[in-house]
């Protein structure tokens, strides 16, 4: 029979002190191991810079942190906008004056143009005659705008005043340092979940994970696109979370609510195409709609009010097919632009060069995720570890009172053994066996609650932070070696909750070793008399 | 086989004075023989078993149990010693509460050879008569069927020497023949030497031999020597 069965045994007999024994042991185990995967696991959501996919947010002035949580974690109040022109500046030349065909800057100059080479072929009037016929379209049509009640009158005297602010084929002011760009325009809500305005980049040039490998995969439909025969502008993408929360299926409508959770809701809806498959970003509690069909939504269009005619706020204008036509840059701004450098060193350049100028500001995700973790998170982790650990110390000291109590009552029995044969060491040993038992038993108990707790709070877990925690989600791992002292360079890597073991041998070895002591010192001949 | 030449037993009292238990110049037990002690309560009985089985350790003498001398052993070379080749029953049985009538069996052997005969643990058992009551715990055994398994358990590991001490006193009359006939027909049966100690003298005067530990003990020969037969006529436990 082995001393770990004789340890068993003697525990068997005190039941209830050894399960309650246990059970605080289990408990302060469990609150360590809740505490060490939670924080680790959203630490290192958070941190990872490889999963994002890209490594740059270009955002209003003002705080770089909620610039952060809004546009890469959709936490968080939302922010100011930037003005669409600006964003242009980070895609190509090509782009940018693709997008400007849909100015109503663009629209005079083509117009104007057009009319300008027709009447100038017609009369041969000479650049002074043209000049003439550009100052009588522009007040044509001036006029036109004023009775659609927008008021362009600025814009419309810039033209007047010869000022054309398109510059066709103009390099980009940071299209050499951009690799992937994708425009967000965040404010509105479907349910708890954010509304993501954005390009089908989103899902079709962007990549997470390690070293930015994988693809967006869709459990069912397929991305949005900018525009298509069914749905026009009004096509959508949720994230495995959102569907899974709302039971939305390809093909249902859904309707934002502007500003605000419970905003009022949009009359435009949107029909789902594509649900997305889990993949452990914020994108799984993301609604993700066409940027063009977010900027006809009511409200959207950006108020561009000169003296006393207030604009139209639901804009909608269709061409001579019928079909409708794209809200006109100048009514636009994005919320924030998600960057991936051609090169990582781009970052810094683009960061100083972004931050020197009064339009936006640059954010690198990843270090102000950082930074929040190193001022704010860590040391909380650091409290929170500190005080499970004394609920542990205090489980072990039970442990100890538990066993120590027992002693007295417990030495004839001590006593037998040695009399039938077992050394003192013997008889130590199996006190230590027992302390170990309830230490470690407890503390697989403890494991196990620990992350039953993770699995039950997942939930909630994962609406307040983004990330969501499940029964096998480890607390992040460690170098042991460099725990041990050894170079750096060599590496053990272990799930931190793997140190609780040694731990909670340790501690079992500290607590048991008094009794163990006492059982070692019984008096044989005076304890078999009693 | 068992001999003891001059040993010695004494106490440290609380004032630090020495109370002597023992001194006995002479016992031997031969290989296979059985004798019963008997003596009055105080005289020492218990300290002798302990003595000779080393849980408590001489102050002075020799005893020497198969051509090993006991007393020069140090502590856990007589735990070993002892494991391997002394069996003994305690008064009050002594069985481990959490354990069961086959674990308490097996238990001495563990600590003698690492590693439990199941099958002859079992084989014990069966000839007790608990063979039924195997997996039974101590708390669910009657009395006499707890001494029964203390006695299997003390036989567990083939001893040279079987100590028993009182083993009938707290049994009732019937069940204290059958054990005290269990005992000697197992240690006959496997050459196993046999001191038991007893009040009782219809337990003793069924033994070829017995031996009076005043008559033995120089410490009890001063003190009691003009009481010692009205002892013996009225034993004080039953």
């Amino acid at each position: 029979m082995s001393n770990w069965l004789i340890a068993w045994r003697s525990i068997q007999q005190r039941k209830l002190p050894s399960i309650l024994t246990a059970l605080s042991m289990a408990m302060g185990v469990m609150l360590i191991v809740a505490v060490l995967t939670i924080l680790g696991v959203v630490e290192d959501s958070f941190r990872n810079k490889s999963s994002l996919g890209y490594n740059m947010l270009i955002g209003a002035k003002g705080g770089s942190l909620q610039l952060t949580l809004n546009s890469v974690y959709y936490l968080s109040e939302p922010i100011e906008n930037i003005p669409y022109d600006y964003y242009l500046e980070y895609l190509s030349p090509e782009q940018r004056d693709a997008e400007y065909g849909n100015s109503i800057q663009g629209y005079a100059y083509d117009a104007t143009w057009q009319t300008l080479q027709a009447d100038a072929a017609l009369t041969g009037g000479g650049f002074g005659g043209t000049a003439a016929l550009l100052d009588g379209f522009i007040l044509e049509a001036a006029k036109q705008a004023t009775a659609k009640q927008w008021d362009y009158s600025e814009f419309f005297q810039q033209l007047e005043n010869k000022i054309l602010p398109i510059e066709v084929g103009r390099k980009t002011k940071y299209h050499g340092y951009t690799g992937i760009t994708i425009p967000l325009c965040l404010g509105d809500y479907f349910g708890r979940f954010r509304v993501v305005g954005t390009t089908p980049a989103m899902f079709d040039s962007l990549r997470f994970g390690k070293n930015a490998s994988k693809e967006f995969r869709f459990s069912e439909g397929r991305n949005f696109q900018t525009w298509s025969e069914d749905h026009g502008f009004y096509e959508a993408v949720v994230g495995a979370t959102v569907a899974r929360e709302h039971n939305l299926q390809v093909g249902q409508e859904i309707a934002p609510s502007h500003g605000a959770a419970d905003g009022d809701v949009h009359a435009k809806k949107f029909t789902v195409v594509g649900i997305l498959a889990s993949s452990g970003t914020p994108q799984d509690r993301g609604v993700f709609i066409n940027m063009e069909g977010f900027y006809l939504m009511e409200n959207h269009a950006k108020p561009i009010t000169r003296g006393e005619i207030q604009p139209l706020t639901e804009f909608e204008e269709t061409d001579a097919s019928g079909r409708t036509l794209p809200l006109p840059i100048e009514q636009r701004e994005v919320t924030a632009v998600l960057l991936r450098t051609r090169e990582v060193i781009h970052a810094v350049f683009l960061e100083n060069l972004v931050n020197e100028g009064n339009e936006a500001q640059a954010a690198l995700p990843v270090a102000e995720i950082r930074k929040l973790f190193d001022l704010i998170v860590e040391p909380i982790r650091v409290l929170m570890l500190f005080l499970t650990t004394m609920i542990c110390v205090v489980s072990g000291i039970s442990i100890l009172v538990s066993i120590y109590n027992s002693m007295s009552e417990r030495r004839n029995e001590i006593a037998v053994m040695r009399a039938l044969g077992a050394g003192r060491w013997t008889v130590g040993c199996i006190v230590l066996l027992e302390s170990l038992i309830l230490a470690c038993g407890g503390g697989t108990c403890g494991w196990l609650f620990g992350h039953t707790l993770n699995w039950g709070a997942g939930p909630y877990i994962e609406e307040f932070t983004g990330v969501s925690v499940g029964f096998f989600d480890f607390a992040p791992s460690i170098n042991v070696l460099a725990l041990l002292g050894s170079q750096p360079t060599m590496k053990f890597e272990l799930s931190m909750e793997f140190l609780l073991i040694p731990a909670l041998v340790l501690l079992a070895a500290i607590v048991g070793f008094w009794p163990a002591v006492e059982a070692y010192r019984t008096d044989v001949a005076k304890s078999l008399g009693k | 086989m068992l001999e003891l030449t001059n040993v010695e037993k004494s106490y440290l009292e609380p004032d630090g004075s020495r109370l002597a238990i023992l001194d006995i110049p002479s016992f031997q037990l031969a290989a296979g023989e059985q004798t019963a002690m008997i003596g009055r309560s105080g005289c020492g009985k218990t300290t002798l078993l302990h003595v000779i089985a080393g849980i408590s350790h001489a102050d002075a003498g020799d005893i020497v149990l198969d051509k090993v001398q006991v007393r020069r052993l140090s502590e856990e070379a007589r735990d070993r010693f002892r494991a391997h080749c002394i069996g003994y029953v305690f008064q009050t049985f002594n069985l481990l509460p959490g354990f069961s009538a086959l674990e308490n069996v097996i238990l001495g052997m563990s600590f003698a050879r690492g590693k439990r005969d199941v099958t002859r643990a079992r084989e014990l058992l069966n000839r007790v008569g608990l063979s039924h009551r195997a997996t039974h715990k101590p708390v669910a055994l009657s009395v006499g069927e707890q001494q029964r398994v203390a006695v299997a358990r003390a036989l567990a590991n083939r001893p040279s020497l079987l100590l028993a001490d009182e083993p009938t006193a707290n049994i009732d009359p019937t069940n204290q023949q059958n054990v005290i006939d269990l005992i000697r027909n197992t240690c006959r049966e496997e050459n196993i030497s046999l001191l038991i100690v007893t009040h009782a003298m219809e337990v003793a005067d069924q033994f070829e031999r017995i031996d009076r530990l005043e008559d033995i003990n120089r410490v009890t020969q001063s003190k009691h020597g003009e009481n010692t037969e009205n002892t013996l006529a009225q034993p004080e436990v039953y």
